[in-house]
């Protein structure tokens, strides 16, 4: 069944500086990703799931391990564009991801750069108009648009259309929903699942808030000082935690049925 | 239980002299107060429309909905903090009875920035000034509003705030802010903007950049200031409504300038009259084994641009229910169900089909 796995990752460490002061981001992870299936890296700030993130993305090398992609040992050196034809990442931060100097449209047409071969002219303006209507963006809203003129929750619908240009096989999204409100999330979730269905794509969600993850993921990996310390299909997890990690992570979430913190009366706008 | 804002009956607010209020605990006023951006082509943005509120000691006002709608500007204009291109149209803002609206910006920032209301900046954690001590800046806060305080009574003063809300402040106050840690410097942070116990603290988006066991962190910080009674009231501002559940007494729902509905948590939040505040309700997740039948629904489209005035509804055009006489009949805020509403069918059963609270 080796076929069907996306990723494997075999007791793979990360580890910045020498000696004393170094830093373990990664620490002996052991995981496997199928094919079509959508995981989701659930940790606080500074538990590695970015680091692992773009050790997947071949932004960093793992110092020690193993790390597959296809079957085949994912290396640090040649063309690291053949990598990225079949990984791509949606970042946190849209508005850093786009040149400002630019169209939107002209750095969508841009990302026709990454293929082998280049479509005719006609041919990429179609397929922009496409990927934009897939975002549920009318092509005329941007129509020389510069990011600054859009909202955040537009942008990062445009780093959602460049993945429905690139059509990569694996989509790493790193917090994509963190910069933006709260009805947007809603949106950007459904993009996702989208992806997954019409394209067939396999994607790491990486995020903080585990309640995203249980709505939208097929396994939850629980990472903490760079271990990864709980894993499973979404409601094993939720239900019944084997770590105090994800325990903590559960009752951290604010939710409207549950006492959050213990507090006195408050007081209300009463006459 | 009802709201007590504004204090003169509803159908009244548009004629007659304002009758002054009588006196009341609220510690924060404002009375249909109206603020706009002009841009650099001359255009005027009505940013906030007509709106009016009052905090009382010791409440804490969740002022909710999505980017673009008017909270940060809503804040400004509380602060007096009009600086341009925003600009003050008409209506009061009053803390403590005393109104802010007329004053000049230096007047403003010597006394009523941080004595009265302060706030509590985003970013907390990239707020610190690197190159600086927190003493220093924390000294800061207190020379410019007492430019006659001794080195010595600024340092006991710090050590005994410090110490107060759990700091070691020896080391604290000597350090770097990049040698203390990021729950610390939230502290400090937190601490440097409530040091002399302002009547209002406006904390705008606090924890939308921290992770959820941080975030809580600083809620629970907040609470411990209020129960130490360093901080009387509070307008905390986000776009989480299941934060605010837990945070706030009462919730004003924003929406192109305007308050869509304004009432205490439970009702805006479990049996919210406005299609707005339901479909914002709609779009929450949580991690609850039910979660995954119940989809969350995503407002579509942006709230609308504010530099002409809108006939109707404001929500209309992305309102899941809207009715055809919705686009044409202005809306006035009215009581419905104990809690000021906008919206024409709020006490019909049209509202109902939106969202479903969680």
């Amino acid at each position: 069944m080796t076929d069907a796995l996306k990723f494997q990752a075999k007791n793979i460490s990360r580890v910045f500086g020498h000696g004393k002061k170094s830093v373990t981001a990664v620490d002996n992870v052991t995981f496997e990703i199928r094919d079509r299936e959508i995981i989701s890296l659930v940790g606080q700030s500074g538990c590695g799931k970015t680091v692992l993130a773009k050790m997947l993305l071949r932004l960093e090398t793992p110092t020690s391990g193993e790390l597959l992609f296809n079957g085949k040992p994912i290396t640090a050196t040649g063309d690291p564009r053949n990598h990225w034809r079949q990984v791509q990442a949606v970042f946190q931060d849209p508005f850093s991801c786009f040149n400002q100097f630019f169209t939107i449209r002209s750095q969508l047409k841009s990302s026709f750069r990454l293929f082998e071969t280049k479509p005719s002219p006609g041919e990429i303006e179609e397929r922009v108009d496409q990927a934009l209507l897939a975002v549920n963006i009318k092509p005329k809203e941007v129509e020389g648009k510069y990011p600054f003129e859009l909202s955040g929750g537009q942008m990062q619908r445009m780093l959602l259309a460049r993945i429905f240009i690139l059509k990569p096989q694996v989509l790493i999204a790193d917090e994509p929903t963190s910069m933006v409100d709260a009805c947007s999330r809603a949106s950007i979730l459904d993009y996702l699942l989208k992806l997954k269905e019409e394209l067939s794509m396999t994607i790491v969600f990486v995020t903080h808030d585990i309640g995203l993850a249980y709505y939208i993921s097929d396994s939850l990996y629980i990472m903490h000082k760079g271990k990864m310390v709980d894993r499973g299909a979404p409601d094993d997890v939720i239900k019944h935690p084997t770590s105090d990690v994800t325990k903590q992570l559960l009752e951290d979430i604010p939710d409207v049925h549950r006492q959050w913190i213990a507090r006195g009366t408050p007081v209300h706008a009463a006459e | 239980m009802t709201v007590s804002a504004p204090v003169r009956p509803l159908e009244q607010a548009a004629s007659g002299p304002t009758p002054k209020p009588a006196k009341s605990n609220a510690v924060l006023e404002v009375e249909d107060l109206r603020v706009h951006y002009v841009t650099r082509f001359g255009h005027k943005i009505q940013a906030v429309d007509g709106v009016s509120f009052s905090l009382k000691q010791g409440e804490i006002l969740g002022i909710a909905g999505e980017s673009g709608c008017g909270k940060t500007t809503l804040v400004s204009g509380c602060m007096g903090l009009y600086i341009p291109p925003l600009f003050h149209t008409s209506g009061d803002v009053r803390i403590d009875g005393k109104s802010i609206v007329g004053m000049t910006l230096e007047q403003n920032r010597k006394e009523v920035l941080g004595q009265k209301i302060a706030m509590i900046p985003q970013g907390a954690l990239n707020s610190l000034n690197p190159t600086r001590k927190i003493k220093d800046m924390a000294a800061d806060m207190i020379l410019s509003h007492d430019e006659s305080a001794d080195k010595k009574s600024i340092n006991d003063r710090l050590r005994e705030r410090f110490t107060r809300i759990g700091l070691d402040a020896d080391h604290v106050l000597n350090s770097y802010p990049v040698e203390l840690p990021a729950g610390t410097k939230q502290r400090c942070v937190i601490g440097i903007s409530t040091l002399l116990n302002p009547k209002v603290v406006v904390a705008d988006e606090p924890t939308s950049a921290l992770d959820v066991s941080t975030q809580k962190a600083v809620i629970k910080l907040l609470f411990e200031l209020m129960d130490q009674e360093i901080i009387s009231s509070m307008l905390f501002i986000t776009h989480e409504l299941p934060l605010l559940r837990h945070v706030s007494s009462s919730i004003a729902v924003m929406y192109a300038g305007e308050f869509v509905e304004y009432g205490t948590t439970e009702q805006v939040i479990f049996e919210g009259r406005q299609p707005y505040s339901r479909a914002l309700m709609g779009s929450m997740l949580s991690a609850e084994p039910g979660q995954k039948s119940r989809k969350p629904v995503a407002i579509e489209g942006a709230p609308p641009k504010l530099d002409k005035p809108i006939p109707g509804c404001r929500f209309a055009e992305r309102c899941p229910v809207a009715q055809p006489d919705c686009r044409t009949t202005e809306q006035v805020l009215r009581i419905v169900a104990g809690r000021q509403v906008r919206c024409k069918y709020a006490d019909t059963e049209v509202v109902e089909q939106v969202g479903g609270g969680l």
